[in-house]
């Protein structure tokens, strides 16, 4: 369908240029991949035809690692080693997670991000999700017979900035790269707004295995407006099955349960409640390890009693959103309905109840999220057909703020604001001499550091030694398209630039992921050398690719010196690219990009005057 | 082809857009531009390209962001154009502002406050939306003033709008913490 019309010329790629990108949804119970073939979003299936990939790792003790259905039917029998869930657990605490004692996994005692003790090690959640996104990977390269060009990989709205990059690095630890992260409403509003033409004000409605986000977005010609999100990080389907598990336990009188029996029966609390979306009671049957039986019967009535409270908690943050955008329930034209937790009769109504009308399911709610991010992937690949074009403008989801005295928060960006977005603030030394300083900031709408969340501790080094006071510090906050948050610091003064070490909160360092980077080669084959070789290829043919396209656009753009120049970097970077130097490939590349950093400075002048010069000839139509 | 001066489109807002540098805006206007600009220069539009144009593509989106937000919301608005006109208004301090003001403000927040403690959100939906409708009069006043270059009545009005809207955020809070 044709949306806003924005052709460049030089940029939609020839057919056989076409790259492969894909979109990932990494969900909490389920994982998917999806890609654009022949202009459709497809989801892709795995040998045996099926489309999900359960969110489950294994780590045998023979040293193998199992995703999927395979790892899922060991999950009673081998419950430490089973991760099931692992997204709960991407950049939290211990404190943050709900039912730890009753989890059977062995937690190792440390700060930030929890870790696991499996049979093959401590393993950090970023890891286990590496695991998920490698197998996605494999099935998408068998699938479409190449080397991927890069991925989408879809997060919940509501995660914070550790959650986020938490996802980052698991996705460089399983060979992707990640052309963007992408929020799940807006992935699912995609899917929806190209597939129905709707413009208007649209709710989406996301409820998870895990998390609930909640997102208020205006969709017109072809722009995709998010006004405002909110969300419950630690809200999902799961917490509707525990309710049931506990209900179970307390019904037929069990405790204590093995950690095999208690796996087992949250398996069976999940059955029934899938089984009451389209029956009005469900059987609860199981043999347990000790021999005893579990025969209960689960009704419309008790489920919605017992789990009552979880659906009005999704109604707080619904609200909010709404306020945030200035927005009452009636003004919502739709209400998309993301996430297999949706299916619950009772969410539909309730759902219903708060926006006065029927909400919309046509698209299936586990797929809808891949799909909109293999919309997207195809878009930013570069693959890009005439009246393929929209624009996504998204938000940060909570307030970035930095401690002030008192361990009070001074805010200094605000929730909903529309991202890229940066700040900046001046600071000064209050010692002579002084020549580092630290910052630490958080995340969070309350006035006190510690009810909000900890991003990390900025630690700004080399600045000039001055006299106290002298030093003017200027701060950069600037977070990306993907909510990720980067600091700089200048010394305005002396114009030198701070060297700013970053320790998470709840994130691994740069060392911990270089060191997982150099396991996951020495355990791998020789092939992974290859994959490291093929992808810098890959992503050096794209580079060529785009230059040779501006040059033939814009020539006019350089002097012949400068022409000159650029030729040369790209004659090195075509020399070295069918060579087998990884290191010789890279470094041309990173030439490249810094000999043609002046001419995209120019093109991207000349694609603003001539968008607005459009709008001093022409007549602005609404 | 006109050479545009890259600088001072960077450093004004309104140059930016191609929009008259004045109060009164053309709100569709802005967001047809704001679309139309945002639709070159965002990231997503650079994804597959070299790093220097990501990193490029970044700057410019940020900065459009900003300039949109502070033309789209009137009283930053007020406030940028003051600032161009070498007016900066300072952060809002009590004793620059006029006694019955404050008082009035004050017994506002008691209200708020009350309605908080009673868990009152309909009390509190209502307040937003009365002194919504109140403080229209005063962005006129604003405009005026503006129009007029009366640089320091315009200034004056600003500090009060910022006190009276940091109201609205108190507001705001206190419902999210009624209802949540």
């Amino acid at each position: 369908m044709a949306l806003l019309q924005l052709s460049e010329p030089g940029q939609s790629a020839a057919p056989h240029e076409h790259r492969l990108a894909v979109g990932i949804d990494l969900g909490t119970t389920n994982s998917l991949v999806a890609t654009v073939r022949s202009g459709m979003a497809v989801v892709l299936n795995d040998e045996l035809g099926r489309p999900l990939l359960p969110s489950v790792v294994r780590y045998g003790t023979d040293g193998q690692v199992e995703v999927g259905y395979g790892a899922q039917a060991h999950h009673s029998a081998d419950p430490k080693n089973t991760i099931v869930s692992v997204k709960r657990f991407m950049g939290r605490g211990h404190q943050d997670i709900a039912h730890i004692e009753s989890m059977p996994y062995d937690f190792v005692e440390a700060e930030g991000m929890v870790k696991l003790k499996t049979a093959q090690g401590v393993k950090s959640p970023v890891e286990v999700s590496a695991d998920i996104l490698r197998a996605l990977r494999e099935r998408a390269e068998a699938s479409l017979g190449g080397t991927l060009t890069g991925a989408v990989i879809t997060v919940p709205a509501y995660f914070d900035d550790a959650q986020r990059q938490a996802t980052k690095d698991a996705a460089r630890l399983a060979g992707l790269s990640v052309l963007r992260l992408l929020n799940e409403p807006t992935a699912a509003a995609i899917a929806y707004g190209l597939d129905n033409a709707s413009e208007g004000i649209y709710a989406v409605y996301d409820l998870g295995g895990g998390t609930f986000d909640i997102s208020i977005l205006k969709l017109s010609k072809g722009v995709f407006q998010v006004l405002s999100t909110g969300g419950d990080s630690a809200l999902g389907g799961d917490d509707f099955d525990h309710r049931v598990f506990c209900w179970i336990i307390e019904q037929a009188k069990l405790t204590p349960v093995s950690h095999g029996d208690a796996r087992l029966l949250q398996m069976r609390a999940r059955e029934a409640k899938e089984f009451l979306t389209v029956s009005g009671e469900a059987p609860i049957f199981a043999k347990l390890s000790t021999g005893e039986f579990v025969d209960l019967r689960l009704t419309t009535e008790i489920f919605a009693e017992i789990t009552r409270t979880l659906v009005q908690k999704t109604l707080g943050p619904t609200k909010k959103a709404l306020r945030d955008a200035g927005l009452a329930p009636e003004d919502v034209k739709g209400v998309v309905m993301v996430g297999g937790a949706t299916r619950m009769p009772q969410i539909q109504q309730a759902v219903e109840a708060f926006f006065g009308q029927e909400p919309l399911n046509n698209l299936d709610p586990d797929k809808v999220v891949a799909l909109g991010a293999a919309t997207q992937a195809n878009l930013l690949a570069g693959n890009r057909a005439a009246g393929d074009d929209w624009l996504l403008l998204d938000v940060i989801p909570l307030s970035l703020g930095i401690e002030t005295m008192g361990g009070l928060v001074e805010k200094i960006i605000p929730r909903n604001s529309t991202i890229p977005v940066a700040r900046a603030q001046e600071f000064t030394t209050f010692k002579d001499g002084q020549t580092a300083m630290a910052l630490q900031v958080v995340q969070g709408e309350r006035e006190l550091v510690s009810d909000c969340r900890s991003l990390a501790r900025f630690e700004l080094r080399g600045i000039p030694p001055m006299v106290a006071g002298a030093a003017r510090i200027r701060v950069t906050f600037q977070v990306d398209a993907d909510g990720l948050l980067s600091v700089t610091a200048r010394e305005q003064t002396s114009g030198h630039e701070a060297r700013v070490e970053v320790k998470p909160a709840y994130g691994l360092s740069d060392d911990e992921i270089t060191s997982m980077l150099k396991d996951g080669y020495t355990h791998a084959s020789e092939d992974a050398f290859r994959r490291a070789l093929r992808e810098a290829q890959v992503e050096a043919q794209r580079l060529v690719e785009a230059v040779q396209s501006a040059l033939k656009d814009d020539p006019h753009l350089l002097s012949t010196l400068e022409r000159a120049h650029v030729d040369s970097c790209l004659a090195k970077l075509q020399g070295v690219l069918l060579g087998d130097d990884r290191r010789a490939i890279d470094a041309a590349m990173d030439a490249l990009s810094k000999g043609t950093a002046e001419f995209a400075a120019r093109r991207m002048n000349q694609s603003v005057q001539r968008a607005l010069a459009g709008k001093k000839v022409d007549e602005v139509e609404l | 082809m006109t050479i545009f001066d890259l600088e001072t489109i960077r450093q004004d807002f309104f140059s930016l857009f191609g929009l008259p540098r004045q109060q009164a805006l053309d709100a569709d206007a802005l967001e047809v531009l704001y679309r139309d600009i945002q639709a070159k220069v965002h990231p997503d539009k650079h994804a597959h390209l070299a790093d220097s144009d990501k990193r490029l593509a970044m700057q410019w989106a940020t900065h459009v962001n900003e300039a949109y937000q502070t033309l789209k919301n009137p009283l930053a608005r007020a406030r940028y154009l003051l600032r161009l006109a070498g007016h900066e208004v300072g952060l809002e301090s009590n004793t620059a502002m006029p006694t019955e003001f404050l008082v009035a403000q004050m017994g506002l927040r008691e209200t708020v406050a009350e309605a908080k403690d009673a868990g009152d959100a309909d009390r509190l939906d209502a307040l937003h939306r009365r002194l919504r409708k109140e403080i229209g009069g005063e962005y006129a006043q604003l405009q005026q003033a503006l129009d007029a270059k009366e640089l320091e009545r315009a200034g004056a009005l600003v500090r009060q709008l910022m006190f009276q809207e940091k109201l609205f955020q108190e507001i705001d809070d206190a419902l999210a913490l009624v209802e949540g």
